[in-house]
């Protein structure tokens, strides 16, 4: 049984269809990479799986619970699914340790003193210990991004979700953002990321899925999308991507 | 010469701005503890209406629908109507409690029930001024709709609308000065009990001058305020 069922999810804002009959299947311990141009349905999707997003129709269940049927506790299903922005969306009046500490604290309940103690861990890991005190501002967009992604691992969460998450960053800042996405993938998080570094999903990803319109057009192992798509969308977008560079 | 004789004698006589100074001064002392007590009433009050207008969901309607007939009523209606109401009318009940107050306590009423319309106004926009984004960020880490309004929105909507927030307040200190009309022995009362007696306004001069003390260093603290946000988002901007 896989870990994340996503059935046959369908999502419209007003008369604008974002995802049409999604089906997407992810496995415990599976990296799998939404790829497609903007407005495809990628982080729609993955606002869908943390239930930022009301779906029309269809099913989503996570680690064998069905989250979709409205009578689920939402703060409960998203304390276990870590979302990353491509925004970052750190609360920019908190210091960097407050952020990562501050679900722990108020969603676990845990104590101060131990919540900090792992935060600070967590800090060390990605070489950010000394800004624990500073506010978002005082860092880096590369920063600033690692610090949202371990304020979300700080709530030990059994699945990732990664929206375009180096899109807002410098080409310089890139490296060391999907540098620590690749020791997650190594450590065996399962995750769903969405991105537009083609080259970095071809590396992590256990399995590619093309959006198209609000449909997945085309999915399968990254070797096969990237060197044999099927799809004349999928061939056309890549065709764009290699002559932008990107790939 | 002569005009400008009784000019200064009725307005800024020094004898009568000596002998009207002590009663107004006590009625001034009332003022203040008006300004202080709605002041506080209000910033609780008005964030709970800012944030009942802000609920979602269909089952809050009738609480949003509630909160926003009070803000319209209450910017819509001259406090001294509003003064005139809660004063007279209230006590003109005859009911336990709400009818037996003194008009002090009426005052405050009076001045928290039209300010707290006003500061609500200024909440909401703090609240909405925050962008969604930070709510999704809490939202998804598993907070509760309640505990991202309280952690993450509210001290970032507040430090926004603290400038707008002490402007109101600034209007709210001279306010209490209409309280006077139902009774309360506040400076504008004793100003207006020296002047009647003596045929001399030099006491209202005396009023006004405590009023523009106690406004002028919170309208520069306000200005300092907001000349350091505008620092700061310039700097955020290069």
């Amino acid at each position: 049984m896989s870990f994340v069922e996503v059935e046959n999810v369908s999502k419209s804002f007003g008369d604008n269809v974002v995802l049409r009959n999604v089906t997407l299947e992810v496995a415990e311990h599976e990296v799998v990479c939404l790829i497609g141009a903007s407005g495809s349905g990628k982080s729609t999707l993955l606002r869908c799986i943390n239930l930022l997003e009301p779906i029309d129709e269809g099913r989503i269940v996570v680690d064998g619970d069905l989250i979709t049927n409205g009578k689920v506790d939402a703060n409960a299903i998203r304390r276990e699914i870590g979302i990353v922005f491509q925004a970052f969306n750190l609360f920019p009046h908190m210091t960097v340790l407050q952020n990562v500490t501050l679900a722990p604290r108020r969603v676990r309940n845990l104590r101060r003193g131990e919540a900090e103690a792992s935060a600070r861990e967590l800090l060390r890991r990605i070489g950010l210990e000394d800004k624990a005190a500073e506010y978002p501002d005082r860092l880096s967009g590369g920063q600033q991004q690692r610090v949202a992604i371990v304020r979300a691992l700080a709530m030990q969460p059994k699945l990732m979700l990664l929206d375009e998450i180096t899109s807002a960053l410098d080409p310089q800042l890139v490296s060391e953002v999907l540098n620590l996405v690749r020791e997650l993938a190594d450590f065996g998080m399962t995750m769903i990321i969405a991105t537009h570094e083609m080259s970095f999903a071809r590396e992590v990803a256990s399995k590619v899925c093309f959006l198209d319109g609000g449909v997945i057009l085309e999915e399968g192992d990254a070797k096969d999308i990237f060197s044999a798509p099927s799809e004349p969308r999928t061939r056309e977008f890549l065709a764009r991507i290699i002559e932008a560079g990107r790939l | 010469m002569h005009a400008l004789h009784r000019v200064l004698q009725a307005f800024v006589s020094p004898q009568s701005f000596r002998l009207a100074l002590p009663d107004v001064w006590a009625g001034f002392q009332v003022n203040i503890k008006m300004m202080f007590l709605a002041e506080a009433l209000v910033l609780v009050l008005a964030l709970g209406v800012a944030i009942i207008r802000g609920l979602p969901g269909r089952s809050a309607a009738p609480l949003r629908g509630a909160a926003i007939v009070y803000t319209d009523l209450f910017r819509g209606t001259p406090l001294i109507l509003v003064a005139f109401l809660v004063g007279f009318g209230l006590p003109g009940l005859q009911l336990r409690v709400i009818s037996t107050q003194t008009t002090f306590v009426y005052g405050v009423a009076a001045l928290t029930l039209v300010y707290t319309a006003y500061v609500t106004e200024v909440y909401r926009a703090g609240i909405e001024s925050v962008h969604p984004s930070q709510r999704s960020a809490a939202r998804s880490l598993g907070l509760s709709y309640f505990q991202a309004l309280r952690y993450v929105v509210v001290p970032q909507a507040v430090r926004r609308v603290i400038p707008p927030l002490l402007n109101d307040f600034i209007g709210l200190q001279k306010d209490t000065a209409l309280i006077t009309v139902i009774g309360v022995a506040e400076a504008a009362q004793q100003a207006q009990n020296f002047s009647n007696t003596y045929y001399n306004f030099t006491s209202y001069v005396v009023a006004a001058v405590f009023f523009i003390f106690l406004t002028i260093p919170l309208a520069r603290f306000t200005d300092h305020l907001i000349a350091v946000r505008e620092r700061k988002e310039r700097a955020a901007a290069i």
